[in-house]
């Protein structure tokens, strides 16, 4: 038995009630948001470490043994996961403080990223798939409040089809999971993954499993991303940042979590389908970043060009690709909330999101240039800088797997990606500067300070990818061999 | 003009009632019977929305002045609390326990702490439900 499993999701939830009492008192309400972030990242690095000496852990709650109960089960990939939602929010935080307003802190803007965080938080540690199903839920119920929170025009416009897409893939969730309960009984994760291996995954297996590839899918953003960049662009730049750094990751680890724990018979179908959609993700994204000229549709779709790549890993499956999706995971979780960040505060500073109508600005704002260079670096995979290592490791696992193709168009997407983040750096950044020093907006410094943490964190994680290597290590051997996961949990004392 | 409602105010003051003393007989049935913190909050929170109905929210409010959001707020937290409870005890999240007790007017008598529980998921249902219909009322 570990409570401690439990708490990067009850920690969040606790603060999000009470900071609903709180709602007058704002000082305060931030004081306990970052007090709290900062002890959730603290216990996920105490989990991290635990999981190193006593394995994978697993707590049941109310002391029923699974499959019976619901577990939360904690190995290195979910943990990792919970840490770097943890780093990002707690940085984003610092970000909202000072550019949210007033009318979005009295309106529970804090409260409902916690519990945002909460549903992130639970599907990473749930072992039940029921149990990730009401995680999600709790997640997006919270997603459609920040979405519609300040009730723009485009905002309503873009959370009916948000939600109205959501909800459809909720309910091809929910309807998968029925059919995989009438069909082998259970709902455990792990105790579903003993059950198919039993039983062997038949052609009617294989159609549910892609049902849930069809819901992870609408959710991550692969293949079926047509809502991602309207609905990433219109929320305020604080809540994009959130979206597009945590939103489609949950999505990806759940895809991970059943592609490698459940459904891992058919790769023939399963995988190929999966490397296929990975592939025309890619494809698709690299049109769309140079195909337009607003920052933010462009960097909203190189959330998809990412999520394409990181499956790249899963649709290889060896245990290389494994630990160069975890990197990049990581790394882009970072990353994607810096450039949403960039790319907010580049419209707030000039009043318009048209790159045509900016130029200039490293003369006016030298540091905020700069860190979109490193930026651009890291995404395009510039060694030292973090998205090298997840590049590397996923570029072998494909050459080992023989996957040259999609090797060569997971390559490719990195320059398309490098191409339109340069194009925004050559115009909006160099040439003439078109603010004179009388309409100059000075850049305040709490939001310059996150973009900083950001920058440096994604230096530190390209630098000191060695001090992260044990956890990934363990994750991707985890992933690879799914009973040690199991084991632990149908086998191992609660 | 003005519409005359002598009757469904009338029937309303009993029947809310009746549907309070419902909802609170479902809460209790719970845990060994059809019933249960979620229902009984169902009902609970109906028989407020029935009286935002018949009377109009100004007067409502007057005699409930609660605000429901906090209620919501109020009950999460107790829900949330009776699983740490158990952390403390150091058992499981969540672990529920009872026991039986002699009370002087009920006699023998089953006491669990899942009542607690339950009783925090009734508290966030009426919260939010009404906060709902409030909110919805607001915007015509």
């Amino acid at each position: 038995m570990n409570n401690i499993v439990v708490m990067p999701m009850v920690v969040p939830l606790l603060t999000g009630i009470l900071l609903v009492f709180l709602r007058s008192q704002v000082k305060i309400q931030q004081l306990l948001s970052i007090f709290s972030i900062i002890t959730t990242a603290v216990i996920s690095v105490y989990i991290l470490n635990l999981i190193q000496e006593d394995g994978v852990l697993r707590i049941d709650f109310g002391g029923w043994m699974p499959p019976y109960g619901i577990s939360f089960v904690a190995d290195s990939f979910s943990v990792l996961l919970v840490l770097t939602t943890a780093i990002v929010t707690g940085i984003l935080l610092i970000y909202a403080f000072s550019s949210i307003g007033r009318a979005h802190e009295n309106m529970f803007f804090y409260p409902f990223v916690f519990f945002l965080i909460a549903g992130v938080n639970g599907s990473f540690l749930t072992g039940d798939l029921f149990n990730l199903f009401v995680c999600f839920e709790v997640m997006l119920l919270s997603s459609y409040v920040l979405i519609t929170l300040g009730g723009r025009k485009v905002q309503l416009v873009e959370s009916i089809k948000y939600i109205s897409i959501n909800v459809l893939s909720s309910w091809f969730f929910l309807v998968g999971i029925a059919y995989l309960y009438g069909t082998v009984g259970t709902l455990n994760m792990a105790h579903l993954s003993v059950r198919i291996a039993e039983v062997g995954q038949g052609p009617l297996l294989t159609v549910i499993s892609i049902i849930f590839l069809l819901v992870f899918s609408l959710k991550s953003g692969l293949l079926l991303y047509f809502w991602l960049p309207g609905s990433y662009s219109a929320p305020p730049t604080v809540v994009a940042a959130l979206f597009g750094a945590l939103l489609t990751k949950v999505g990806i680890y759940a895809m991970f979590r059943v592609f490698t724990l459940i459904f891992y018979h058919e790769q023939g179908v399963t995988h190929l389908l999966i490397g296929i959609m990975a592939a025309l993700t890619m494809i698709g994204g690299s049109i769309g970043a140079i195909a337009y000229n607003d920052v933010r549709q462009i960097v909203s779709y190189n959330v998809v060009i990412a999520v394409g790549f990181i499956l790249v890993g899963l649709a290889v499956s060896t245990e290389i690709a494994f630990q160069g999706s975890i990197y990049y995971l990581i790394h882009d979780m970072i990353i994607k909330a810096l450039l949403f960040l960039i790319a907010g505060t580049m419209v707030y500073l000039t009043g318009t999101a048209r790159i045509e109508q900016m130029s200039g600005l490293i003369r006016n704002y030298p540091l905020l240039g700069w860190l979109f260079f490193i930026t651009m670096l890291s995404l395009a995979g510039i060694p030292p800088l973090s998205g090298f290592i997840g590049k590397v490791y996923v570029g072998q696992g494909a050459i080992e797997a023989g996957s040259y193709l999609l090797l060569a168009i997971a390559f490719l997407s990195s320059i398309f990606v490098l191409y339109s983040l340069l194009r925004i750096f050559m115009n909006c950044f160099w040439g003439e500067t078109i603010i004179n020093e009388d309409d100059d907006v000075p850049l305040k410094k709490g939001m310059l300070i996150p973009l900083v943490l950001f920058g440096i964190l994604t230096i530190v994680l390209g630098i000191g990818a060695e001090g992260l290597a044990p956890y990934v290590t363990d994750a991707a051997r985890t992933l690879a061999n799914p009973e040690i996961y199991i084991d632990a949990v149908l086998n191992g004392e609660g | 003009m003005k519409i005359n409602d002598v009757i469904l105010q009338t029937v309303t003051k009993i029947v809310v009632f009746i549907i309070l003393t419902f909802g609170v007989e479902l809460f209790l049935s719970g845990h060994n019977n059809p019933g249960g913190g979620f229902i009984g909050g169902l009902v609970l929170s109906s028989a407020f929305v029935l009286l935002y109905l018949v009377f109009d929210i100004e007067t409502v409010r007057k005699g409930i002045p609660f605000d429901f959001k906090k209620i919501a707020a109020f009950g999460a937290l107790l829900a949330v609390g009776t699983g740490l409870g158990s952390v403390l005890f150091g058992s499981a999240f969540l672990t529920q326990t009872a026991s039986h007790f002699n009370l002087p007017v009920f006699g023998e008598t089953e006491l669990s702490t899942v009542v607690l529980f339950e009783a925090g998921v009734a508290l966030t249902v009426v919260g939010v439900v009404v906060t709902i219909i409030l909110s919805i009322s607001e915007d015509v």
